[in-house]
């Protein structure tokens, strides 16, 4: 057993750092440190600036354009990324959509997708959940019915992600109910520009525009769009969701954010605000330093039996549970000491332009928004409780 | 012993119970919130007429002689419309507070006009360090001859926009940290150097920070003696924890029963989720926590109305308990909803955010526990 990075990883560590000092642009730098909320156009040109760098594609086989890193590396990259504030990568294209492309699309599909994911040319977004298959997804009822060279697609889907800024979306859709329900599945990508789609936004809690329904109303898809065989869709989403279990965690973020909670205590000190002296605070904060620990070196444990070969060990099943409870435990302490000025609301301060004055200090702003915004995290990709049913029969053979 | 309402109480529950339920629909509500002044002046008027914004009043000053137990069955009602009308800031801080600390002929001025829904009021207490305890205010007031300067900071003062007059705490002798050395002041918020930013806040009501950059004011401004405005204070702010915690129960009871109903409807995998076991125990917490904080609120609405040293030790015993259970029941609604729990568009998320603001008011959980530690320490 040995965590200690070698020579070579402590020299790409350094390229890492050099990348974040010279070649993260400098606007999108500036709007996350200040905590403004970012522009499609922010994360295009971020996404960007990896791929002149060739780190578009963390995961991806070095043979589409990938990194070809190993685990070690790829941990080095989020922990250096998350320290520089960087924004996450948008998952829709380049970590979700590629992989089934790159492992079950036909030559013609890679070629003609890949490289615009790679460059962040086309804006993806998922069409998994419907109103009524949410935890429950293999009841999606979005049919796609085959008619010569293409599909009539009608039905809706819910809670996407972006929905509103994507060229294309890639769904789970049913092409046949006649047996078990998870057989039906087809996985089917739509250019959103088709006539017949749209899209509605739903306005979260925080006052903010993330996520929309998208309506399909008699759409004709060509059927080349269908990923690999009809009826495996189901399949198709479950090896990638077992796969693509690196970073689900998030810990590389919690460990940035919980060193900027540690500033703002000092900050909230010089204020007049000792939340040092607050035993219960503390003894909050520590444990929670603590169980971030554990968390870490349970996705390390994750990313060494990955990276030597071997499926996931039980101990992914882990990570998504953990890694959301941490990110709300780590919402709660901002919280916290935000205090009374976790209450105003005023969205401008984090919004582009804004060169105001702060009510408040500047983190507090966001302190409640984010709160509530993050309670998402213990709900999409499988709510918690979905999660421990996974662990209870798969892992523990209950 | 006997935990029943009396007449005048149930009355009251009644009243309140129907004006939630026919005049306060959550869009309703909404509407208010999101209207210029964020509440309705028609509304008010009507508090008027019912006698509310008479209940906790003495009866010299046209009130109803009401006490904490009251106030708390008039507030939990309000909990389960969210209520957007500055009843919290008017009656229960300022006319409260007038009661406890002004003299009789400022009493006698002031409270009869809040009584006839003509006049309301702020508390203008908090600074980002004195969220509740007033004696580390750092808002001066300097006497010069017949008059005082006050400069200083108010941070979050609810209804301050809608406010008539400030009551504005401001240390006039001592340091921070003294108890004694602090000043209550009425200030017409249009005085000069006074300079109000207004803002929404994340539970949809309306507050503002209160600038004091050398504001000059009369000595009769002083609310009752100087320098001796901080017990009343305090116990004015212990018995708003108490209608903080009605409050709270009112959107924990609300919460416990739009979950209930929502998981025995909602069906995935074939079967309403009620059906779920690990969801029937999720409730079954739920359940529990609103009803120990129901006791907890009673408790308090007893002891806290007696006064006394005990009265803040269990101020903060209560707000420990609002605090834990109002995160445990609104974290949950939310979790059972799903996806919809967090859309701006069901009732559920807005709850949800009332008891999140509720635990950062006047001390949270966790400032009230150490409280609580350190006075058990002191022995």
């Amino acid at each position: 057993m040995n965590v200690d990075f070698t020579n070579e990883e402590l020299a790409f560590r350094e390229e890492v750092r050099e990348f974040f000092k010279h070649k993260f642009p400098a606007a999108v730098k500036d709007k996350q440190e200040k905590g403004i909320y970012l522009t499609k156009n922010d994360h295009i040109v971020w996404q960007k600036a990896l791929y002149d760098q060739g780190w578009a594609g963390i995961n991806w086989p070095v043979e589409h354009g990938g990194t070809g890193w190993s685990a070690t590396q790829k941990y080095i990259f989020a922990t250096e990324a998350a320290e520089a504030k960087s924004p996450r990568i948008i998952p829709f294209g380049l970590a979700m959509v590629a992989p089934v492309i790159y492992t079950y699309g036909s030559e013609e599909q890679k070629a003609r997708f890949l490289p615009d994911i790679l460059a962040t040319n086309v804006w993806w977004c998922q069409g998994y959940s419907e109103p009524n298959a949410g935890s429950d997804l293999a009841s999606v009822k979005t049919k796609a019915v085959r008619d010569g060279d293409s599909y009539i697609v009608s039905g809706t889907k819910t809670w996407t992600t972006l929905g509103q800024h994507a060229d294309w979306i890639f769904c789970l859709v049913r092409t046949d109910d006649s047996g078990r329900k998870q057989q039906g599945i087809s996985f089917l990508l739509i250019d959103m520009k088709t006539p017949g789609v749209s899209v509605t936004p739903i306005i979260t809690i925080d006052g903010t525009h993330e996520v929309n329904e998208v309506h399909f109303d008699d759409v004709r898809v060509p059927a080349n769009n269908l990923i690999g065989e009809e009826g495996k869709g189901w399949t198709y989403a479950k090896v990638l969701l077992t796969h693509e279990r690196t970073g689900i965690a998030r810990v590389a973020e919690s460990k940035a954010r919980l060193n900027s909670i540690k500033k703002m205590i000092d900050e909230a000190a010089a204020r007049g605000e000792d939340l040092n002296s607050n035993a219960v605070f503390m003894a909050r904060l520590l444990e929670i330093e603590v169980e971030l620990k554990a968390l870490e070196y349970t996705e390390l444990r994750v990313l060494s039996s990955v990276s030597t070969g071997k499926a996931p060990g039980p101990e992914s099943s882990i990570l998504k549970i953990k890694g959301s409870e941490m990110i709300q435990m780590l919402d709660e302490l901002v919280l916290e000491i935000a205090g009374i000025y976790a209450l105003p609301f005023v969205p401008e301060q984090y919004t582009e332009g804004f060169d105001g004055e702060s009510i408040g200090p500047l983190f507090a702003a966001k302190a409640a928004p984010t709160y509530y915004n993050d309670r998402k995290v213990s709900i999409y990709g499988g709510t918690n409780e979905i999660q421990k049913n996974i662990i209870a029969k798969q892992v523990l053979g209950l | 012993m006997d935990f029943s309402l009396n007449d005048i109480q149930q009355m009251m529950q009644d009243s309140a119970a129907k004006f939630i339920q026919n005049d306060y629909d959550f869009e309703t509500r909404r509407g208010l919130s999101n209207s210029p002044a964020g509440y309705s002046e028609d509304n008010w008027k009507l508090f008027a007429e019912l006698g509310w914004l008479a209940l906790p009043i003495k009866e010299p000053y046209g009130g109803l002689d009401g006490d904490l137990v009251d106030t708390m069955v008039l507030q939990q009602e309000f909990g389960k419309g969210l209520l957007v009308e500055p009843y919290y800031a008017t009656v229960l801080l300022g006319a409260n507070l007038i009661q406890k600390q002004a003299n009789d002929a400022q009493k006698l001025e002031l409270l009869e006009q809040v009584v006839a829904g003509e006049l309301k009021l702020a508390l203008a207490h908090s600074e980002a360090q004195a969220a509740f305890d007033v004696s580390q205010t750092k808002t001066r007031a300097e006497k010069q001859g017949d008059q005082y300067v006050l400069n200083g900071h108010k941070a979050v003062v609810l209804g301050a926009e809608s406010a008539d007059y400030l009551l504005v705490p401001a240390r006039t002798s001592g340091a921070v940290g003294d108890a004694e050395g602090i000043t209550l002041f009425l200030i017409d918020p249009k005085s000069a150097g006074v300079q109000l930013r207004g803002y929404a806040t994340n539970d949809g009501l309306r507050a503002a920070d209160v600038g004091l950059t050398e504001v000059t004011v009369p000595a009769s401004s002083i609310l009752g003696q100087a320098d001796s405005a901080a017990p009343a204070i305090e116990l004015v702010l212990n018995e708003a924890i108490v209608a903080l915690g009605a409050e709270a129960v009112g959107i924990m009871e609300k919460l416990l029963a739009a979950t209930s109903e929502y998981i025995k409807t909602r069906q995935q995998f074939d079967q309403p989720i009620s059906r779920f076991q690990v969801l029937q125990h999720r409730l079954a917490d739920m359940f529990m926590e609103t009803e120990q904080a129901k006791s907890m609120v009673y408790f308090a609405a007893m002891e806290v109305a007696k006064g006394g040293p005990e009265a803040s030790r269990v101020a903060s015993m209560l707000k420990v308990k609002i605090g834990s259970a109002g995160r445990l029941v609104g974290q949950q609604a939310v979790q059972l909803h799903g996806g919809m729990g967090i859309t701006d568009e069901l009732d559920v998320g807005h709850f949800f955010k009332r008891l999140t603001c509720i635990n950062n008011q006047l001390g949270s959980r966790d400032y009230h526990l150490q409280s609580l530690i350190n006075k058990a320490a002191a022995g």
